[in-house]
């Protein structure tokens, strides 16, 4: 019941941030991707960088579990999935997330790349099987792994002498100067 | 934006956090996934199948989700659930629900006003969106931001897939600014 309480809670503000921001508005989404108009792209540069001092920053204080931490598996999937993605993203203006919201908020279109995401889904089901035969699926560059090795944590890192908590506070600085550094709309 | 891209970027920030804080990192296309397996198992019946070492399916990808799918009221389809209304009520407080109609300005300025046209648009890229985001295993809130927010190496090999066709397909797309 708490978990449930937990994703009403965290999934609403989520929801209702993205709304904000104008993630969930396709133009403002296009014009990110076709350079034009960046705001989004500070926005989301900043959130990653606090997400990574706040997190990295919270583990060493021993204020964040690092058992909450959860890494996906490299694979040249990935890599391959996130090209396919790409495609559709700059095409409908939406990501999963955010189109789940622009249905929420009642935009119409949205509602028909729902309806696709699930055709999506249900072709990669079928799919599951030849795509594993190809290997694509397989773990690179050590699978499920971090930048940098994180005290405490049950992932491995890339980069095993790199204390991976230092690595991801400096890393979110990097992301918070590139976030107020790039202009805001391209200049003419 | 509707606020600042600093306001905006501090409370997304928060929000990822807090995510991670109290459950685990967020994540939404699984979620597809899982509605898919839902309706399949309401037409078949068998796509679902009790055991004793809980639920399984015969379907290898829906196997994965199988204990997700026999109960989908659990934290990660309430929680898509939920953003869909945070997102309505966050619309609907500043006036902007329903959004500009059915078609984008930025679409309408490139295609024109055709909903239908706008529409095959959303559905073609609803189909190459989730199907890259489940080979990929994550999307832009598992992979870009909970990923790379953790230093993932998966996270940073996502998102440079997806900005290498993203930004030229859209500077393909959206030539007119609107």
């Amino acid at each position: 019941m708490q978990q449930i309480i937990l994703a009403l809670v965290i999934g609403g503000a989520f929801g209702a941030v993205l709304d904000l921001i104008g993630a969930s508005n396709p133009s403002v989404l296009g014009k990110m991707l076709s350079l034009k108009a960046l705001g989004i792209m500070k926005a989301i540069l900043l959130a990653i960088g606090l997400l990574l001092i706040l997190t990295f920053g919270g583990q060493m204080a021993g204020l964040v579990d690092v058992g909450h931490m959860s890494v996906k598996t490299a694979e040249t999937g990935v890599f391959v999935g996130g090209m396919i993605l790409g495609i559709g993203w700059a095409l409908s203006g939406y990501c999963p997330g955010t189109g789940v919201c622009a249905l929420g908020s009642g935009r119409r279109d949205a509602l028909f790349f729902v309806a696709g995401g699930l055709i999506g889904a249900w072709a990669y089901t079928l799919a599951y099987d030849s795509v594993k035969a190809t290997g694509l699926l397989n773990p690179i560059l050590g699978g499920k792994v971090t930048l940098g090795q994180v005290p405490g944590a049950k992932y491995d890192a890339l980069f095993p002498a790199l204390p991976g908590d230092v690595v991801g506070i400096v890393l979110g600085l990097v992301f918070i100067v590139v976030a107020f550094v790039i202009p805001e709309r391209k200049a003419a | 934006m509707t606020v600042s891209w600093k306001l905006g970027g501090l409370l997304l920030g928060i929000v990822f956090f807090a995510a991670i804080l109290l459950v685990k990192p967020i994540g939404v296309s699984t979620q597809f996934v899982v509605l898919d397996g839902v309706i399949a198992d309401m037409i078949n019946p068998d796509t679902i199948v009790a055991g004793a070492e809980g639920p399984s399916s015969p379907v290898s990808y829906f196997n994965k989700y199988a204990k997700d799918i026999a109960n989908p009221w659990n934290y990660g389809f309430v929680f898509v659930v939920a953003m869909a209304i945070g997102a309505g009520i966050s619309a609907a407080a500043r006036g902007a629900f329903g959004g500009e109609g059915p078609v984008p300005a930025l679409w309408r300025a490139n295609f024109g006003a055709s909903p239908w046209k706008r529409y095959m648009g959303a559905l073609l890229g609803g189909i190459i969106v989730v199907f890259g985001a489940r080979l990929a295993g994550g999307c832009t809130s598992g992979h870009m931001m909970s990923g790379m927010g953790q230093t993932a190496v998966s996270g940073f090999i996502f998102s440079a897939g997806t900005f290498l066709t993203a930004v030229p397909v859209a500077l393909m797309l959206y030539k007119q600014e609107g």
